[in-house]
């Protein structure tokens, strides 16, 4: 294991980043589809955790959950310590514009601006950071992930993985707390995977930012700290490792 | 907001020759309605102005409201009579000297006074039954635009020539008789007077240069046996738009008729207003047209854009937000085509404004009646806007509404 083992301090003190209690997520149709059932688990600050499980076990749903763009049947997702269950769309949405970051498995940029205006939309939405330093922020992020020869690229001029590490520079645009990442190395090779995965641990190690990604990819979700596995939408475990 | 706006028009860019033809839409409707109102306003504001030139702002005439009470009604309380001639009415303004001098104690404008009747004209053994008027010139010069009318002779040569007489020019056409001849006047009760015709005009209305007559107040009245009787008063104001108030307040003073020429020309008035009804109508027609436009293209840009939709919600992008960008396509489009109809329309009346008409018939109009106001301009602008906005704000609620989970599940 490249990673030193490290245990998160959760300590029942200090509240988790982001904690799921009794999560259930039921699609209401003639016969209802249960996506996530009874999930609970707390993460604390910069832990990197992996969340695996069958094709199907409701990986992605939980994480909608968890970023706010979907709201659970029963149980509640609480950030920071702060309930949100009871958070108007709106509010919702700025929680999840200063504090969450999204990857995709595909990489969801916006096609028609280039790499810099991608990372710096997000900054302008919050605007916290003037227009200088939006500009500089965008380009040293862009610069840490490799891609400072390609700020002026529009995402068709990329390959999979430098979109997907543009992406990755979008989701740490106004430093978010967590990053929820959904198989973002899903559609790449291995060395595009590779250069991806440094990046989200370089994130956690450096900058002390949460990452939860969902993995197929078992060699990667072994290199990961903590690894919740799903099955039918339920936890099947949840253990540290490394 | 410019983060929002900047977004909008990547989208309209990325759609040119649709946005294009949407734009077309929308300003070939605020063109023609800017052309059409400045050609239907022009026309208006030019009759009404050679209307108001050619006829009294008021005038006091020499009847009431209601008929006369009739004496029988007044002795006898019956339902209603029969067999009953009404008492013979002794017609004419009576006391016009004071008449004349309470009005002008407070009417700001130039009063006139006349008398008019119905006489035959007569010259080499051919009769026309004539509407003659008996004036004060230097008065009926300062209340009527006569004097503009007038091919030969002069109108005012009544006031030295006691049995002078001016008539129109088709009529001394008819009867072969010029200025300088002497013709006979003949009144119903039998009354027979020499004039001198001293003058002609014409008017272009065929009636009138037929059938009016004017001659000096004196002679008429002697001529119609009225003496120191006339039956009416004109009233041209300083202030047009008093008309209405000075007659009403004319008729309580005198007890008799006054009537404002708005009054006068009622249904003119109403056909006007009916006909700006229709030109709205039709205008709002097309811009709804346009808005169809507008709506089809941003319904097809939310539509393709539902995964960009989705990337700037996950993002934190509000709601709001999202309705914002498209509302604000739909209002590009709508100011891009407002601008450039505003153009249109400019150019396109414009250029009616040169067009010269040649009328082999007697009527005066030569070019077409070109009114330019803002007015037009700011109504048909905001019409455009007020349409396209609708048109933008439907697909842009459905585009804040999308539920992204579904878009990005879809994607994968
Ligand atoms: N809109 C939907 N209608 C019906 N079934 C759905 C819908 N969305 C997801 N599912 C089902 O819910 C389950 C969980 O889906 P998902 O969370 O995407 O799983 P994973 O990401 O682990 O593959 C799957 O079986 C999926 O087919
Ligand atoms: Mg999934």
């Amino acid at each position: 294991m490249s990673l030193p083992a490290r245990r998160p301090a959760q300590a029942a003190t200090t509240p988790a980043l982001v904690e799921a209690r009794d999560l259930t997520r039921i699609l209401p149709a003639v016969v209802p589809v249960t996506l996530v059932q009874d999930v609970s688990f707390r993460i604390g600050k910069s832990e990197f955790v992996a969340i695996t499980g069958p094709s199907g076990s409701g990986k992605s749903s939980l994480l909608y959950l968890l970023g706010l763009l979907d709201r659970p049947t029963s149980g509640k997702v609480f950030i920071s310590g702060a309930r949100t269950d009871d958070l108007s769309p709106a509010e919702m949405a700025h929680m999840r514009l200063e504090k969450l970051g999204f990857v995709f498995q595909f990489h969801f940029l916006l096609p028609e601006f280039t790499t810099l205006e991608n990372v710096m939309i997000p900054m302008q939405k919050l605007g916290k950071l003037s227009a200088g330093d939006q500009l500089d922020h965008a380009t040293a992020l862009l610069a840490d992930l490799g891609l400072e020869d390609f700020l002026h690229r529009r995402p068709a001029q990329l390959s999979g993985g430098q979109r997907q590490r543009v992406a990755v520079a979008r989701a740490l645009a106004n430093s978010p707390d967590l990053i929820l990442a959904d198989e973002p190395t899903g559609s790449l090779d291995s060395v595009a995977t590779e250069q991806v995965f440094d990046s989200l641990r370089k994130i956690v190690e450096t900058q002390k930012t949460t990452v939860v990604a969902v993995t197929h990819d078992m060699d990667l979700a072994a290199r990961m700290e903590r690894r919740i596995h799903l099955v039918d939408g339920r936890i099947d475990w949840d253990r540290q490792q490394g | 907001m410019m983060l929002l706006l900047r977004i909008a028009a990547t989208h309209i860019r990325n759609r040119m020759r649709q946005t294009v033809v949407s734009v077309l839409g929308v300003a070939l409707g605020v063109g023609f309605s800017v052309a059409m109102a400045s050609l239907m306003e022009g026309s208006q504001r030019d009759f009404t102005a050679t209307l108001i030139d050619a006829i009294p702002h008021v005038e006091i005439v020499d009847e009431q409201r209601a008929p006369a009470e009739q004496p029988a009604s007044t002795v006898y309380d019956a339902v209603a009579y029969s067999g009953l001639r009404p008492k013979e009415d002794l017609r004419g303004i009576r006391n016009p000297t004071e008449a004349l001098a309470a009005l002008r104690d407070w009417v700001d404008g130039k009063l006139a006074q006349r008398l008019s009747g119905q006489a035959v004209l007569r010259y080499s053994g051919q009769d026309i039954g004539m509407t003659l008027t008996g004036v004060d010139p230097k008065r009926e010069l300062s209340v009527s635009k006569i004097r503009d009318d007038m091919r030969e002779g002069s109108f005012e040569d009544l006031g030295t020539t006691a049995n002078g007489l001016v008539i129109g020019d088709k009529a001394a056409e008819r009867l072969g008789a010029d200025v300088g001849d002497t013709v006979t006047l003949t009144s119903a009760g039998g009354v027979a007077k020499r004039f001198k015709i001293v003058g002609l005009f014409h008017t272009g209305i065929t009636t009138s240069d037929e059938g009016l007559a004017y001659a000096p107040l004196k002679a008429v009245q002697i001529l119609l046996e009225k003496p120191d009787v006339i039956n009416s008063i004109a009233i041209r104001l300083d202030t047009i738009a008093q008309a209405k108030e000075v007659a009403a307040r004319a008729e309580r003073q005198l007890g008799y008729k006054a009537v404002s020429w708005e009054e006068a020309n009622e249904g003119l008035m109403e056909a006007f207003f009916v006909r700006n009804v229709i030109m709205y109508t039709v205008v709002g027609a097309i811009l709804v047209v346009a808005g169809f436009g507008i709506f089809n293209i941003v319904s097809t840009i939310v539509h393709e854009k539902s995964r960009d939709i989705a990337i700037l919600k996950s993002l934190g992008f509000p709601e709001s937000d999202i309705q914002q960008i498209f509302v604000l396509e739909g209002l590009v489009i709508g100011i891009l085509g407002a601008l450039a109809g505003s153009a249109l329309g400019f150019g396109l009346s414009s250029y009616m404004a040169t067009i010269r008409f040649e009328f082999t018939q007697d009527v005066e109009m030569t070019h077409l009646p070109i009114y330019f106001s803002w007015t037009h301009y700011i109504i048909a602008c905001l019409l455009a806007l007020f349409s396209s906005g609708i048109a933008g704000y439907i697909p842009a609620r459905k585009a804040a509404r999308l539920n992204p989970v579904d878009i990005i599940r879809g994607a994968t």
